[in-house]
């Protein structure tokens, strides 16, 4: 006998958005996409100046205005895309990539190195984020591959203490008993189940995951520690639209909002993906 | 009761080593000579290179350098920047209270803004307006938040001053956006706490005592709501200081924030490292809280 | 005291779920009644609508519904509150999730008091301590002041039920008060249960066991899926139950023996002188055990007797700290686990929760496939466990808790092992699923002759299905022998404890 109350299903994963919510995360989504893909299909030369048209506000011609460079702001949102989400894609797969390895091995392995590097996580994953690019940054240099392996080193704990716990569940479960019943070699064990069942949810946690490398890229762009001028990067636009906030707040402000929606998104998604993962293995 | 403080100071110390080499370790592992790494982008005489030999010990062997370091840390000596020309005691210390001021004000006006979030609101279309809010300041970029505030209250209603430090209206536009994101985060684990809370069967005992809702929320479900909460002050802590870079350099505030930039930026590794170190600190601080918060909270830890 | 007629309880949600589906109930004051079901039957829900505590998204309809007079149809929040604690007490199943855990037993229990004003600041410790005599709790004055987790189970169920009676309510609705705690244990409450009825109090018990409410109740209600089947007074019931469901009830209550003829064979297993430690805990100490093919060894005990150890060291899980255990004549114990793995497929095992026995991303197929010679078709044997060919392509959680223990069981038989080990196989099943799949276990005994080891707290399970006893206490067998002549002349003061907690039928024929 459980402790079973009346528990109707819909209480405990109450979506975060309406369902409404969860098709325009679709649709943003696909827009990024596209926007990575073919970006010219949609927008002009993101570099192209124009000095009669200087921060002029939105308009037909120009859906966000044009910045302090005559330039139109929605082209470089566009091809702002390819930059950003590059960058978010690339740390978050040496992320984990990285985090899956050592998660594992943590895992699998002995007491003592599973306790090291363990505390290894825990002290990286404590650490502030961007203190900890910074840090990357200030010996590797600036520049775009130095932001990727930066965040990327930076966001890896949280894949790895994932892992590491998923393993551990998975080596205690049950199921994993009754495959030594069968004289199952440790090997076999692990091909078999461990790797499996331990994998499977990476995949939506890196969804997630990728809108928060997004976010911290854009951080440190905006820093000045990204993609220099003038590549058309969503945190250096905002960073270049910000002395000019009192005479054209959309050169800043829209390219900011690029990021909160795909950010948005790629949560949205991610978190119902996953709230249907586990309503699956429950 | 005492080892237990023992053992949470000898970890402490051990957290603050570890970030102590680590920072040693990531100035070994820059490329080019230790002195170059060192200088920065200051000025590189003769008489600077042997100053630096001097103070690291560069002409010793290399367990000699770092035991050194280690001491000269361990006694709040965090060495000299070069392109300062001061030490770097002095110029991180002059930036503390500004960033502590933000840090503390944010901190508060987010706990006190997720409390009061998910404790109001509970029922429909309230709740769901909530949190889609949360989840969009979660999901904005801060210096989005700051700048819109910014040009909202700064530029066109005149309220608050568009930058520096002074008085108590330059911080509370830095101080909102740095609370905001902590609020959302803060909000969204509590209000699921309450969620868990209120369908555990404790709840289910107390509501059919007579209690009011009210009541069940407040006496019962929050404690419980507020472990994962405390779980996140560790997190907190690293939001705060990193969001402060961020913050001080979107509305021009002075602070640590702004020195580490900088510092970043010139390649001023002392300075960097002792940045390091001190947050390093402010972790272990934090996190020995957290602890103690744990133990007030749940009887069931306070097993000896 | 209540009347209901024709209630309904629906939850919406994004699942619409009709949990009651036109329920009619009287209590009279001074009565016991029961409520009796399995897990999902409604039993729950029913109880708790007459104290309006359904659920957030319940929509509870009735024809009549009167609460101690009142019609409470249209009835706020807070007419409900000053029922609740004041006119009825509720209590639940496990008081350590049921009592709130972050406060001290005295908070709870003033809690009551304060709600409902009963009694001035001052007074009200010594209002607790007097509660807490009344349910039999020693030193009332330091139990107050600890928290439930200080509290052994049988203390922390009083504690719940002082709670509850805090307010001096004259209706006490009981929801499996006694399913979590321990054989002895159980009749403890249950005796403390039956003082409170002998006091004048009105009890409403909800159960899904039979046989504990019997001794209790006056009449008994039978539900299933959200009806009542059956109902009337307990002696009528249980003599002579009209539905079916009713009777495969009683008759899972009564239990059945499903012994053999067959003489036990040859040796399959043995352990000697096992013993275990866990840092400066002896949980298992010199325990002797033969397992002869062919042949049902009952283990039992309450929790924490070191039962589950032994089944973990026979299993080769872990090793003895000393003592060894043979299996087929080889080595179990004490040998790399590379020694063990020719002769692993004759040992196999079946556990409590067949769901986390299952890897959650195996089909049906798959899982009873890796049981079986490689190509081999998994039908036939899912046949035998009287599962079709349905179930194939199902993953676990598809699958109802009858159905998985029955997969489990398939996969235990299917390479044809001389010796299954049981670990508490049926106890998460309801009822009448529990008696078919001991059938299931009895069946398998008699056409292979494999031999079992059946672990269990439960000793009427063991009482039907076992040859032979042994029973464990603190990590010593205290008792062993043939199931009848321990069971019938318990020689230890343990097994006699144990057995007169076991809750029998009242009614014998």
């Amino acid at each position: 006998m459980s402790l079973a109350l009346p528990r109707p299903a819909s209480r405990r994963w109450s979506p975060r958005l309406p369902r409404p919510g969860l098709t325009l995360a679709g649709i943003v989504l696909g827009l990024a996409a596209a926007a990575v893909l073919w970006p010219s299909v949609f927008a002009g030369d993101p570099l192209a100046a124009d000095p009669l048209h200087v921060l002029e506000g939105p308009s037909a011609a120009h859906w966000f205005g044009t910045d302090q460079l005559g330039r139109d702001v929605f082209g470089r949102v566009v091809h702002g895309a390819r930059h950003s989400l590059s960058i978010g894609v690339a740390a978050t797969a040496i992320a984990a990539g990285a985090g899956i390895l050592l998660g594992l091995l943590a895992g699998l392995t002995h007491r003592v190195a599973d306790e090291a590097l363990s505390r290894g996580f825990d002290a990286l994953a404590a650490f502030p984020l961007v203190l900890l690019a910074l840090l990357f940054i200030a010996i590797a240099g600036t520049g775009t591959t130095s932001l990727i392996v930066a965040i990327g080193i930076a966001t890896t704990p949280h894949y790895a203490r994932v892992v590491r716990a998923q393993t551990l569940v998975v080596r205690r479960a049950p199921y994993v008993t009754h495959a030594v019943a069968f004289g199952t070699s440790r090997t076999r064990l692990v091909l078999r189940h461990v790797l499996p069942n331990v994998l499977g949810p990476i995949p939506v946690l890196a969804m997630i995951g990728l809108g928060e490398a997004v976010l911290i890229a854009a951080g440190l762009s905006f820093l000045g520690l990204g993609p220099q001028p003038p590549s058309p990067e969503w945190g250096a636009m905002l960073s270049e639209g910000r002395g000019y906030l009192h005479l054209a707040w959309w050169a800043s402000v829209l390219p900011g909002c690029a990021v909160t929606a795909t950010v948005i998104s790629l949560t949205v998604t991610g978190r119902h993906l996953q709230n249907r993962f586990e309503g699956r293995n429950q | 009761m005492i080892t237990a403080i023992a053992r949470r100071v000898a970890s402490g110390a051990i957290v603050l080593w570890a970030a102590a080499t680590a920072a040693y370790l990531a100035l070994l592992a820059a490329p080019g000579d230790i002195v170059d790494a060192i200088v920065g982008d200051g000025a590189d005489t003769p008489q600077i290179r042997s100053q630096i030999i001097a103070e690291w010990n560069l002409d010793r062997p290399a367990v000699v350098q770092y035991l050194d370091y280690l001491l000269r840390a361990a006694q709040g000596d965090l060495g000299r920047s070069y392109l300062l020309q001061r030490p770097v005691r002095d110029v991180i210390g002059e930036q503390i209270p500004p960033t502590l001021q933000l840090a503390a004000a944010a901190a508060v006006f987010g706990m006190v803004l997720a409390l009061i979030l998910a404790v109001t609101t509970r029922h429909r279309w309230v709740r769901r307006v909530s949190s889609t809010a949360e989840l969009i300041i979660v999901s904005t970029p801060p210096f989005l938040i700051g700048i819109v505030l910014l040009s909202v209250f700064s530029f066109r209603l005149g309220l608050f001053p568009v930058s520096g430090d002074r008085g108590w209206a330059a911080l509370v536009l830095p101080a909102v956006t740095l609370g905001l994101p902590i609020a959302g985060v803060l909000a969204q684990v509590l209000r699921d706490g309450l969620d868990r809370a209120l369908d555990e069967p404790f709840a289910v005992t107390a509501r059919a005592r007579g209690l009011t809702e009210r009541a069940v929320l407040t006496r019962h479900a929050l404690r419980h709501a507020l472990m994962p909460a405390v779980t996140l002050l560790g997190w907190l802590s690293g939001v705060l200081i990193g969001g402060s870079v961020i913050i001080e350099q979107v509305f021009g505030r002075p602070g640590l924030g702004q020195v580490t930039l900088q510092a970043v930026s010139n390649g001023d590794m002392p300075v960097v490292l002792a940045v390091v170190v001190l947050a390093a600190a402010a972790f272990v601080v934090i996190n020995t809280a957290a602890d103690l918060a744990y133990l007030a909270i749940d009887p069931r830890l306070r097993r000896s | 005291m209540i009347e209901v007629e024709n209630l309904r309880v629906t939850f919406t949600g994004r699942h619409r779920v009709e949990a009651v589906r036109g329920v009619s109930l009287t209590i009279g004051e001074g009565e016991c009644v029961a409520i009796v079901g399995e897990s999902g039957s409604g039993k729950s829900v029913t109880a708790r609508s007459l104290v309006g505590l359904a659920g957030p998204h319940a929509r509870v309809e009735a024809g009549t519904f009167t609460v101690d007079g009142r019609d409470v149809r249209g009835f706020a929040a807070r007419d409900w509150r000053r029922l609740r604690g004041r006119f009825a007490g509720l209590i639940l199943q496990d008081a350590l999730v049921s009592l709130d855990p972050l406060r001290t037993v005295g908070a709870e229990i003033g809690e009551v008091l304060q709600a409902h004003g009963i009694g001035d600041r001052r007074d009200r410790p010594q209002r607790v301590h007097r509660l807490l005599t009344d349910v039999h709790v020693p030193e009332p004055e330091r139990r107050a002041r600890q928290y439930p987790h200080q509290l052994s189970g049988g203390l922390r169920q009083r504690a719940l039920i002082a709670s509850a009676i805090a307010g001096a309510p004259r209706l006490l609705i009981a929801d499996e008060p006694t399913t979590a705690l321990d054989a002895t244990v159980q009749a403890q409450i249950l005796k403390l249960l039956a003082e409170r009825r002998a006091g004048g109090e009105t009890l409403l018990l909800i159960s899904h066991d039979l046989a504990v409410v019997s001794k209790l109740a006056d009449r008994v209600l039978v539900m299933k899926d959200g009806r009542i089947v059956e109902g009337g007074g307990t002696r009528t019931i249980l003599a002579g139950a009209a539905h079916p469901y009713t009777k495969e009830l009683v008759a899972a209550a009564r239990g059945r023996r499903r012994g053999t003829t067959a003489e036990p064979g040859g040796v399959v297993a043995e352990a000697t002188a096992l013993r275990k430690v866990y840092g400066d805990r002896t949980v298992v100490r010199d325990v002797d055990l033969t397992i002869r093919r062919g042949e049902i060894v009952g283990l039992v005990g309450e929790s924490g007797s070191g039962k589950t150890t032994v089944a973990q060291l026979l299993f080769g899980l872990t090793e003895p700290t000393s003592g060894r255990v043979r299996f087929e004549g080889a080595d179990f114990s004490g040998v790399p686990e590379r020694a063990r793995r020719p002769i692993r497929r004759r040992l196999q095992l079946i556990a409590q929760d067949p769901l986390s026995a299952f890897d959650p991303r195996w089909t049906v197929r798959r899982i009873v496939g890796e049981a079986l010679p490689r190509g081999e078709n998994p039908e036939p044997v899912l046949q035998r466990v009287g599962l079709g060919a349905d179930v194939l392509d199902r993953y676990p959680r598809q699958l109802s808790g009858g159905q998985r223990q029955r997969v489990a069981v398939a996969r235990a038989v299917a390479p044809r092992p001389s010796l299954i080990i049981c670990d508490e196989p049926v106890s998460a099943l309801d009822v009448s699923v529990q008696a078919q799949v001991l059938d299931l276990l009895a069946q398998i005994r008699e056409d292979d002759g494999t031999a079992l080891l059946f672990i269990s707290h439960d000793l009427g399970v063991i009482r039907d299905l076992a040859d032979r006893v042994l029973v464990m206490h603190d990590g010593r067998v205290v008792e062993q022998g043939p199931v009848k002549a321990v069971l019938d002349h318990a020689g230890h003061e343990y097994t006699r404890a144990l057995l007169d907690a076991v809750p029998t039928l009242e009614v014998s024929l």
